[in-house]
């Protein structure tokens, strides 16, 4: 089924359903549906509520047995606490900078080699087109420190370059445009060609304006991806000032096995963490799903 | 199928450029050095460095160690991707059923997926603590059973796969909710005149319509399992309890990193990046044979 | 009136100029070098770090020490090689003690010793404990500075030791009598399990084996030469780890984990008893709910001596190829935090032990020991016993690794998969590999 096709269909079933709701053969079957729903939305929703539970309480409520599942009274100190400790403002801004700076990034560059691959004949095509596919799940530490010593050498340690560029190197975006891209009618390149468009404006006129879904679920992936980070940015920055959020929340937890964890303050550190690309997701999700979704496999 | 292509002797090789630059520097390039590296002996500081052929994947290859972990990635993989990819198409399957509220049990399922690894791990490590975690403590009202993640390599191991598996949850729902939503009424309505029941429906009918999304997110969630999930075993388990659940990219990380053995590390790098191009082309070969059909 | 106001603005032109000239003077002067100070503590632990940092800068205007947590010691250690291979090191680095091989056939440090000489700065190395000594000195020569030292010892719920009708100020000395108190504990309802430790393999592998007047790896414990044999899978290292899988069976031991993983099931009274570092007396002090205590280590007994412990933290090391200007800073910091007041000030503050001699006497002195016996119990272990080749501590290289390995088998070993001599002869032809690799790739 064509991603095209797939949507007009799905919009049709909905049209359809809208008008004439189908009688169910078991009456009460929707009122069991919802509440197993709520019991799988609870259970998924759990460890977070719990999370925040924890991250209103003092330690010692934290290690009491049985544990306490409501909301305690120390939310404000708790957080204080942990944004003084970690620094949280500054990192906060790093992790937004390199968020937001992958993702763009990405989708830019992306954006155009899809564009060169799907709608140019030239030579060497399909060796760009291999090489920029062979990446396209490489993971971040089979390269950690070889890349590392290529940042070093082109001088872009500790810098916002050296934090964003090389994660910008895998294909994942263009993958999803040049997918996107084979869907789209011929018709249409030919109509342009016909009315004297150059390619350029081909791109901008025609491409980009269908684009918007796959750009915006682009996004919210790609935000993810860079906001999440950790070992990248542990290994590439080397003062205070450069640090992103979830080497903040790490930061918090004591590892030297000489002090004691203060759960409550790493949990509250965590919701710090995890609130903006939730806040994201939540958001931006119909684009997130129109744009990943219809642009199928 | 001939497309219709524009003609440009230097556009294309712009348009390209940038990527191609960002590519070779930070792919092509490191992954020339781990290349190098896998065959050098090196010390820590890099002051001193031997040529030894192939001796470390020899190593390797002796190395009992090595294949457990291959064997930890491959379920720890396989066990994200059922849970993950079944619970979806579960609980995306009870979302379509002709009820309200479809947009709000959808966002209420998706939002985990913004959560790192890593701090999904954190959460659940906590969880699952063996002296205080909620879930050992509930759970001894009903067995006596030791949950003990520390010292039972399978408890450690499910602790991970669930702590990812629910990162990765919404993701397959939004995707599965789509394609439920797309199957024709009028098919459906077939199926019920025929007197199917709601699960013959589901296995003979749905279950067939959906599978190239089932096929794309299988292949998904494994290589995002396999490759991408150093966070949550460093955030909770560190390979262990023993090697239980020290999985090839941890592995790496730590044979590098903690036991500064660049030449072993560079090796195991090398074997990897073997198995994503092998993976890559495989995907590809596959998955254009399902797309071409209009 | 022009007149008037051309006469009035020279005067003031004129101060501004020389207010200006007298500010712009002294700038300069006021530039400060900065050193790079890497570390990897956390926490209370990063903000005492802090403090001590704080103390050198406002008593001095050339230089400032910037500090900055890397992460975990490996991975401040790692982040240091990397950055030293684009030559982008820190001036100063803290690496734990089994880094300490790693370092010295490094050739990316400058002793410590050799530091000071060339920045002509005295000190008195004969004043350093002699246990910190031993471990960080090649030929009598201190090659790292001593900053973060201790040793395990062991801790004690008093309030279940009570419960238990066991005598609260009395810890138990023996392993025999370890395992008494422990069933005493449980099957009065005091606690759940007897004891649990932290950090398995310095606790009870290395420091056991110390503390018993038992070699841990042949070459005197790595001293003598680069590839030594571990000794750990002996007779004495399967009689002791033998026991614990045995006591885990029956509660009277719970493992909880590697490094600090298993300080929860002490301070939620879960175990009556444990074993780790002494620096932890301050965290427990600000966060255990109950009355507690300190002792030493319990031993097994005769027919084993009783030697001393291997102490454990980290020291700090100065990266090479820095200029000299840069160097009398790092030296001057080296200096002012081994003078005896910080090293006063460290301890209290933290809880690591003071590593001169002169510090711990002026602690005797000012009673501080008297008014904190606990952290009394770290020092006696550490002097007062009998110093043995086998207790002056270890030098592997790679020891990071051998850790490592050594944990995973005891984790075999406690869950009962292996017995005990399986798990340690794996752990020692591992761990013996691995010393193997590293004689080979520091040929020198």
């Amino acid at each position: 089924m064509s991603a095209v096709g797939a949507t007009q269909v799905g919009a049709r079933v909905r049209a359809q359903a809208a008008a004439a709701p189908r009688q169910t053969r078991i009456p009460w079957g929707s009122l069991l549906l919802h509440a197993v729903l709520i019991a799988c939305i609870a259970l998924v929703v759990f460890p977070l509520y719990f999370a925040f539970v924890v991250s209103t309480q003092d330690l010692q409520q934290v290690v009491q047995r049985p544990p306490r599942l409501l909301p305690s009274s120390h939310l404000l100190e708790n957080y204080a606490q942990a944004w003084r400790k970690a620094n949280m403002g500054v990192m906060l801004f790093n992790s937004a900078v390199m968020a937001v700076t992958v993702a763009v990034g990405k989708i830019i560059i992306s954006m155009l080699s899809a564009f060169a691959i799907v709608y140019f004949s030239f030579r060497g095509r399909m060796l760009c087109f291999w090489m920029i596919f062979v990446t396209l799940m490489l993971p971040v530490p089979v390269r950690l420190m070889s890349t590392y010593e290529v940042i070093g050498t082109l001088g872009w340690l500790n810098t916002y370059s050296g934090l964003t560029v090389p994660l910008m190197a895998s294909a994942t975006a263009t993958f999803l445009f040049r997918q996107f891209y084979l869907t789209i009618p011929n018709e249409m390149a030919e109509a342009a060609q016909l009315d004297g468009a150059g390619p350029l404006r081909f791109l901008f006129t025609f491409l980009l304006p269908l684009s918007w879904a796959n750009i915006a679920a682009l996004f919210v992936v790609l935000f993810i991806f860079g906001w999440n980070q950790y070992l990248w940015p542990l290994m590439i920055t080397n003062t205070e000032a450069m640090r992103t959020v979830v080497i903040g929340l790490e930061q918090i937890i004591p590892r030297s096995g000489t002090e004691l964890p203060t759960w409550n303050l790493i949990m509250a550190g965590a919701m710090m963490a995890l609130l903006p690309p939730v806040a994201i997701i939540i958001f931006m999700q119909r684009w997130f799903v129109k744009g990943l979704v219809e642009s199928e496999k | 199928m001939q497309r219709t292509v524009f003609k440009s002797r230097w556009l294309p090789y712009l348009l390209v450029a940038p990527q191609m630059a960002v590519t070779v520097i930070f792919f092509f390039w490191p992954a020339l050095k781990s290349l190098q590296l896998s065959l050098y002996r090196v010390s820590p500081f890099g002051d001193r460095s031997t040529f030894v052929g192939l001796e470390n994947f020899g190593k390797l290859v002796a190395d009992p160690d090595y294949y457990s972990s291959v064997l930890n990635s491959f379920v720890f993989a396989g066990g994200v991707t059922v849970f993950a990819v079944l619970g979806a198409l579960v609980l995306a399957g009870l979302v379509t059923q002709k009820i309200r509220g479809l947009a709000v049990y959808r966002t209420l399922l998706l939002w985990p997926y913004g959560i790192a690894p890593a701090v999904a791990g954190i959460i659940f490590l906590f969880i699952f603590h063996p002296a205080y975690g909620i879930l050992p403590y509930f759970l001894s009202f009903v067995t006596a059973y030791d949950f003990n993640w520390l010292l039972k390599g399978w408890v450690a191991m499910t602790l991970v796969i669930v702590a990812t598996a629910w990162t990765h949850l919404g993701y397959n729902i939004a995707f599965y909710i789509a394609g439920l939503l797309a199957i024709p009424a009028s098919v459906m309505e077939a199926a019920d005149v025929d007197g199917a029941g709601p699960i013959r429906r589901f296995t003979a009918i749905v279950f067939p319509l959906v599978s190239p999304i089932t096929f794309y997110l299988v292949v998904l969630n494994m290589v995002f399992a396999f490759f991408e999930s150093f966070g949550v075993i460093d955030a909770v388990t560190k390979g262990g309890p023993g090697q239980d659940t020290e999985i090839m990219v941890y592995k790496l990380y730590k044979d590098g990193f903690i036991g500064l053995n660049l030449g072993s590390s560079g090796a195991q790098s090398v074997i990897l990046m073997a198995m994503v191009i092998g993976l890559t082309v495989l995907q590809f070969r596959f998955a254009e044979k399902k797309v071409t059909y209009r | 009136m022009p007149q008037t106001a051309t006469t009035s603005w020279w005067p003031t032109a004129t101060t501004l100029l020389l207010v200006a000239a007298l500010l712009l003077v002294p700038a300069p002067a006021l530039a400060k070098t900065d050193i790079q100070f890497w570390h990897a503590m956390t926490g209370q632990l990063g903000e005492a770090v802090n403090e001590l940092v704080k103390q050198f800068n406002d008593s001095q205007s050339e230089y400032e020490v910037k500090p900055l947590r890397k992460g975990t010691y490996p991975e401040t250690l790692t982040a240091a090689i990397a950055a030293y291979r684009q030559r982008q090191a820190p001036h100063i680095v803290q690496v734990f003690e089994v880094g300490t091989q790693t370092m010295m056939l490094s050739g990316a440090v400058l002793p410590v010793f050799q530091l000071m000489k060339e920045q002509e700065i005295a000190v008195d190395w004969k004043d350093f404990i002699a246990p910190v000594v031993g471990y960080y000195s090649k030929d009598g020569n201190l090659y790292s500075m001593p900053f973060n030292s201790s040793t395990p010892i062991l801790y004690y719920n008093k309030d279940a030791f009570q419960k238990a009708g066991l005598d609260p100020s009395k810890p138990p000395q023996t392993w025999k009598q370890v395992e008494e108190y422990s069933k005493k504990l449980i099957s009065s309802g005091a606690t759940k399990c007897g004891f649990s430790t932290g950090w398995p393999s310095w606790v009870q592998v290395e420091n056991m084996h110390a503390l018993h007047d038992q070699p841990f790896a042949s070459k005197r414990n790595g001293f003598d030469g680069l590839d030594p044999k571990l000794l750990i899978n002996q007779e004495f290292g399967v009689k002791h780890l033998g026991q614990l899988a045995a006591w885990q069976k029956e509660n009277v031991f719970s493992y909880g984990g590697r490094a600090g993983a298993a300080d929860p099931k002490f301070l939620s009274g879960e175990c009556g008893m444990y074993m780790q570092s002494s620096a932890l007396i301050g965290g427990f002090t600000k966060g255990a709910s109950f009355k507690w205590g300190t002792g030493q280590l319990p031993h097994h007994g005769a027919p084993y001596k009783k030697a001393t412990s291997i102490i454990g933290g980290a020291t700090l090391w100065v990266m090479k190829g820095k200029p000299a200007a840069e160097n009398r800073g790092t030296a001057r910091f080296l200096k002012f935090i081994s003078d005896t007041n910080q090293q006063m000030w460290w301890h209290v503050t933290t809880g690591y032990l003071a590593i001169s001699n002169s510090a711990v006497k002026n602690l005797e002195t000012g009673y501080h020991f008297k008014k904190n016996p606990d952290q009394f119990t770290a020092f006696a272990q550490l002097t007062k016993g009998t110093a043995t080749p086998n207790s002056q501590g270890l030098r592997l290289g790679n020891f990071v690794q051998i850790r490592d390995a050594i944990e995973s088998e005891l984790e075999n070993i406690f869950a009962g998969k292996k017995s005990a001599k399986q798990g340690l002869d794996d752990a020692a032809a591992k761990s013996n590999d691995i010393l193997k690799e590293f004689a080979a790739a520091n040929k020198q």
